[in-house]
């Protein structure tokens, strides 16, 4: 697969640029724009932003590697993030994950073998007064209950 | 008491202008850009007290006042709309049901500064946040409040919704800057300050969402009205995001100077299922927990929760009834820390994995004798440390847990078994 832009994607990448005082300042928002093109920032995607932003790709891999939302493998159809931080803890979010591990037959940081979910736990999504909480793609899914995570699940095609 | 910050939240279609509008929004804009000089609007700002809300409670008027009117360079405001801290989800509601709150709050801080150009950063996260943001700044753009020559009054403001990527760091307002530079978010070391050396090395000024969102009505009520409510050195009203162990979780305007206890027992219903109160952190996982025995006379103010050894921070609240595991709660706090430490200053990098790691142990039955003094050496050892708060962050909980539960975490050491969860 040759890592580069399509040409629309090109010129919604020119669109960002212009909009900082600094091309680097639009780093975050191309990373974004490249793991939607690609899938998952790879080394050769990572490669390939450095030369489109003028930097190294050293420079830019360690941005890509600091930030928990860019993935440089691939991940599943539904990414599952479940909060494991204290207010979520403290009102069952343990009991969410385990849930979730069963039903899907996964450990926490894999993805089911269909390529169809990816489980996670992440920290603190500011969600804290509607815990045990969970993330799915952009979408956050607060209140959780056994039924609800089934009803969820079932409901991800 | 009148409702400031949550005045238009749970009205239907907040978010939108027209309904913004209808309840007198932009009118401090209009205010302002008609009649109001920058100095006079950074005076109005002073003399409502207002501090700022993201958890350190710098005077915001103060802070505007600090950047350089003569500088040749650009100038930044950056909405920290980077909502990490544990416990704390107010921002949040505010950007998806009040956002041009938010707006016009930045816009007058922008012209109070003189700024071109503001930033809102967004955490990553928050698609729904970041969507219904996007709109209200399309939205204020075509009705002008927004971009060139704004309500015809000859000043310009661009602003720019930039999404981070999943940092807590990144809420530390030079973690923030870095991050916006394009780089890692490692925070910078002060001073210089962002006043005079922030965004890009230029003037910059960095305002928590909840402050900025204050402004609309500060300035359309006058600077006296919100100074009149409050204590001495805490004025107007804070938002408080309450979770955990308590009937009605939920974000709640307080006025400041409010008592705590009445707060958790009258207003949030209380611990749930006839259990007592163990303990509460009252400001966001990073301040130091009280016990349940400790809430009498602290007042929700900054100087209350300071004298009571504590911190209003972030307006946090989490409350823990008798059946926490203490030990377990502290693991939990600290794993956070370990995992959201930047790694730039050794003290902090080291030592939040060695607090995970030994909170670890003692909750599974394998502490050691002496663990609890080995936590409290390197917490010791990373405050004061780093180049930023986080490491004070970090610090000051793991100090509190281990000082406040000093009894259940020995327990759990010579009893080589959680004794909380198995009693």
């Amino acid at each position: 697969m040759a890592v580069e832009f399509s040409q629309e994607t090109l010129k919604r990448y020119d669109e960002i640029v212009r909009r900082y005082p600094q091309k680097e300042a639009a780093m975050l928002p191309v990373l974004y724009l490249a793991q939607k093109e690609f899938g998952y920032l790879s080394p050769e995607a990572i490669q390939y932003v450095a030369e489109l932003m003028d930097l190294s790709p050293a420079r830019v891999y360690g941005v890509v590697t600091f930030y928990t939302m860019f993935n440089m493998e691939p991940i599943g159809k539904y990414h599952i993030q479940v909060c494991r931080t204290l207010p979520c803890a403290l009102v069952g979010a343990e009991k969410i994950t385990a849930l979730l591990k069963a039903k899907l037959g996964i450990q926490v940081g894999e993805t089911t073998p269909d390529g169809k979910f990816t489980l996670s736990e992440v920290e603190c999504l500011a969600s804290c007064g509607t815990g045990p909480m969970m993330q799915v793609n952009d979408d956050y899914y607060e209140n959780l209950t056994q039924e609800k995570v089934e009803e969820i699940l079932r409901s991800l095609k | 008491m009148e409702k400031i910050l949550l005045r238009n939240v749970d009205i239907p279609d907040s978010h939108t202008l027209a309904v913004y509008k209808s309840r007198g929004g932009y009118r401090a804009l209009e205010k302002v850009l008609r009649a109001m000089s920058p100095e006079q609007l950074i005076e109005e700002v002073k003399a409502s007290g207002l501090r700022g809300r993201g958890g350190a409670g710098f005077p915001a008027g103060m802070k505007w006042s600090f950047v350089p009117k003569d500088s040749p360079k650009p100038k930044y405001v950056i909405c920290n709309a980077d909502e990490s801290e544990p416990g704390t989800f107010k921002d949040r509601l505010l950007m998806e049901r009040d956002p041009h709150a938010i707006l016009e709050g930045t816009i007058l801080a922008a012209y109070a500064i003189r700024s071109h150009t503001a930033f809102i950063y967004i955490r990553g996260e928050l698609a729904f946040g970041s969507k219904v943001l996007q709109g209200a700044i399309d939205e204020a753009a075509q009705a002008g409040y927004l971009g060139k020559n704004i309500l015809g009054s000859g000043y310009d403001l661009d602003l720019i919704l930039h999404r981070g990527a999943g940092a807590y760091i990144c809420g530390e307002e030079t973690g923030l800057l870095s991050s916006l530079e394009g780089g890692r978010g490692w925070p910078k070391v002060k001073p210089p300050f962002p006043a005079t050396h922030g965004l890009f090395g230029c003037p910059t000024v960095v305002n928590n969402v909840e402050t900025l969102a204050s402004l609309p009505w500060i300035i359309d009520q006058g600077a006296a009205r919100y100074a009149a409510i409050g204590t001495e050195k805490s004025k107007g009203t804070k938002l408080f995001s309450v979770s955990g162990h308590i009937s009605k979780p939920g974000v709640y305007e307080v006025e400041m100077g409010y008592p705590f206890k009445r707060f958790l027992e009258e207003d949030c219903g209380g611990v749930p299922n006839g259990r007592k109160l163990k303990g509460v952190i009252p400001g966001g996982s990073s301040m130091p927990v009280l016990r349940g025995d400790e809430l009498e006379s602290v007042r929700m103010d900054y100087e209350s929760m300071q004298a009571a050894g504590t911190l209003l921070g972030s307006g946090g609240v989490i409350v823990m009834d008798e059946s926490t595991c203490m030990v377990k709660a502290a693991w939990n706090v600290a794993r956070f820390y370990a995992h959201e430490s930047c790694g730039q200053c050794t003290p902090c990098r080291e030592g939040c994995h060695w607090m995970e790691k030994i909170f670890g142990r003692i909750e599974n039955g394998q502490g050691e004798k002496g663990d609890l003094d080995l936590v409290l050496s390197i917490s010791g050892n990373i405050t004061g440390n780093t180049i930023c708060p986080f490491g004070d962050a970090a610090a000051w909980p793991a100090t509190a847990f281990v000082k406040k539960y000093r009894e259940e975490f020995e327990a759990h050491i010579t009893q080589k078994k959680c004794v909380v969860s198995s009693a």
